[in-house]
């Protein structure tokens, strides 16, 4: 294996513009999908945690279940929607990296919903006296249990973060892998791969490890750092 | 509640962050195109003489034929650039392209394993190299996937009388570069586009074991979307692409094009 490690580290040091610019497309799809997943995701979660209304156990269920989605429906589902022959084809949204953001939000949107909603419910269990006590309504009290809850919630945004940044068949159909434009790290493997190229893909694939453990470290960094100063 | 006005902001700064996505370049035209075409690195060599000199930025989507010719059907390319004769003709007659124009050729070749189970070597032609495949059940990897090379290896079943089923048939439905990833570990036979095969890395034991029949020509076709049916397609831009591309200039640029000093695609604009 020590050839696509040091392929791997050749390719960082040499700063490869191509190569950073597939890096730099990889994160800001995925992190802006993580972050319009979480201003979606997050008060949905919640408010599904604190209402009560008939089908509310469906709705739980069907989120629960939709955290499987298979990545390659929901660029399908996306592709036909911003297709020119869809009913948003006006935007000329299909093949940008606005179309990948989009299709990645949809990946993460119920994991988060799902998670912020369990984590909401056990908070709630515990804190409902006290909050109604101190007057806070249940939708009053929705901010206050994110936040309490916001270690246990950045878990579920970092699985969210995990599939997308994992995931090749949906930016694979709404982006089309185009060299320059809307090629990421895992669209970059995939073409690397059907080339024959099985060393660079490799090394492809470690530079996006890299970057995922990088990421996780920061943020579990930063949930101990939280912690601590919690007590 | 000044963490959740916090929380809120990061949100909609969040939101910000697509709209801040930067402009794309008002100048460019989507191709959809084939496998063969990008994985050889074509795209690559010829694109950048575009467009410096026209300043007309391409955008290849890079697919099977079938799935190319729909995206066209469908209006989300300018143009088409793909290799079968058949179906391209019949998306101008119905009526979703404007003209075809012949561009270049190359040829398919049959890969296999080099101990060469089924005798494919000493077949005449590739008709009988087909028959002594099936006659030996060898494993033959196939696209499977309407592709044009998936159209070729079909209809060079048919002229063997051949419909290829059974254990020894391998439908991959993937794309030229996994379908050879797949026969070089069984190992297993494979129809493949010379070009693909040149600039393929991971070959194990495979060889080409036949090549240079004429049925074995492989012509590429391009076509602008009909704007017609389309109104959105960017016509002028896109018949930019295709005069330069059949130009004496695009046609060199096609010809200077080489992997290992070998030329893989031959002009053939009239």
């Amino acid at each position: 294996m020590g050839g696509p490690f040091a392929t791997a580290f050749s390719l960082i040091a040499s700063g490869d513009p191509a190569l950073m610019q597939i890096i730099g497309l990889s994160l800001r799809v995925t992190l802006t999908a993580v972050l319009m997943a979480c201003a979606v995701g997050l008060p949905l979660g919640a408010a599904l945690a604190l209402a009560r209304f008939p089908g509310r156990g469906a709705v739980i269920v069907v989120f629960n279940a939709l955290m499987g989605l298979p990545p390659v429906v929901a660029g399908l589902i996306v592709y036909l929607m911003l297709s020119r022959s869809g009913p948003f084809g006006s935007l000329a949204l299909l093949f940008t990296p606005t179309a990948m953001i989009i299709a990645q939000t949809l990946l993460i949107l119920p994991i988060v919903i799902s998670l912020t909603r369990s984590v909401v419910e056990d908070l709630w269990a515990e804190y409902r006296e006290q909050l109604l006590s101190l007057g806070a309504g249940r939708l009053r009290a929705v901010p206050t249990l994110l936040w309490d809850g916001r270690v246990s919630l950045l878990t579920g945004v970092l699985a969210g973060f995990g599939r997308a940044s994992a995931e090749v068949g949906a930016v694979l159909i709404v982006g089309g892998n185009i060299a320059g434009h809307t090629r990421t790290m895992t669209t970059a493997i995939t073409l690397e791969t059907a080339r024959g190229q099985l060393g660079l893909a490799v090394a492809l694939g470690i530079i996006l490890l890299t970057l995922t453990l990088t990421l996780n470290a920061i943020a579990w960094g930063a949930g101990q750092w939280a912690r601590g100063r919690l007590g | 509640m000044t963490h959740a006005r916090r929380f809120i902001l990061s949100a909609a700064s969040g939101l910000a962050l697509i709209a801040a996505l930067p402009a794309t370049a008002q100048d460019f035209i989507t191709v959809a195109s084939t496998t063969s075409t990008e994985n050889s690195g074509l795209f690559g060599h010829i694109l950048p003489m575009f467009q410096e000199e026209t300043g007309i930025e391409v955008r290849v989507v890079s697919q099977g034929t079938g799935q190319a010719l729909e995206t066209g059907r469908r209006g989300d390319a300018d143009v088409v650039f793909v290799h079968a004769r058949a179906q391209e003709e019949q998306f101008v007659a119905d009526g979703y392209g404007v003209q075809r124009f012949d561009v270049m050729y190359n040829d398919f070749v049959i890969v296999g394993p080099g101990d060469d189970p089924a005798e494919v070597r000493m077949a005449a032609d590739a008709t009988a190299a087909m028959t002594a495949i099936a006659v030996a059940e060898a494993a033959f990897a196939s696209r499977g996937d309407d592709s044009g090379t998936h159209v070729a290896e079909a209809n060079l079943w048919a002229a063997a009388g051949v419909a290829p089923a059974g254990r020894w048939y391998l439908s991959t439905g993937s794309g030229m570069g996994a379908t050879l990833n797949t026969a070089a570990q069984v190992p297993a036979y494979a129809l493949t586009d010379r070009g693909t095969w040149l600039s393929f890395e991971n070959r194990g034991d495979l060889e080409i074991v036949f090549e240079g029949d004429p049925v074995l020509f492989n012509p590429y076709g391009i076509i602008l979307v009909n704007p017609e049916r389309h109104a959105h397609v960017k016509a002028e831009q896109g018949q930019a692409f295709i005069d330069w591309v059949t130009s004496d200039e695009g046609q060199a640029a096609i010809a200077d094009f080489t992997v290992g000093g070998e030329q893989l695609f031959f002009p053939s604009a009239a």
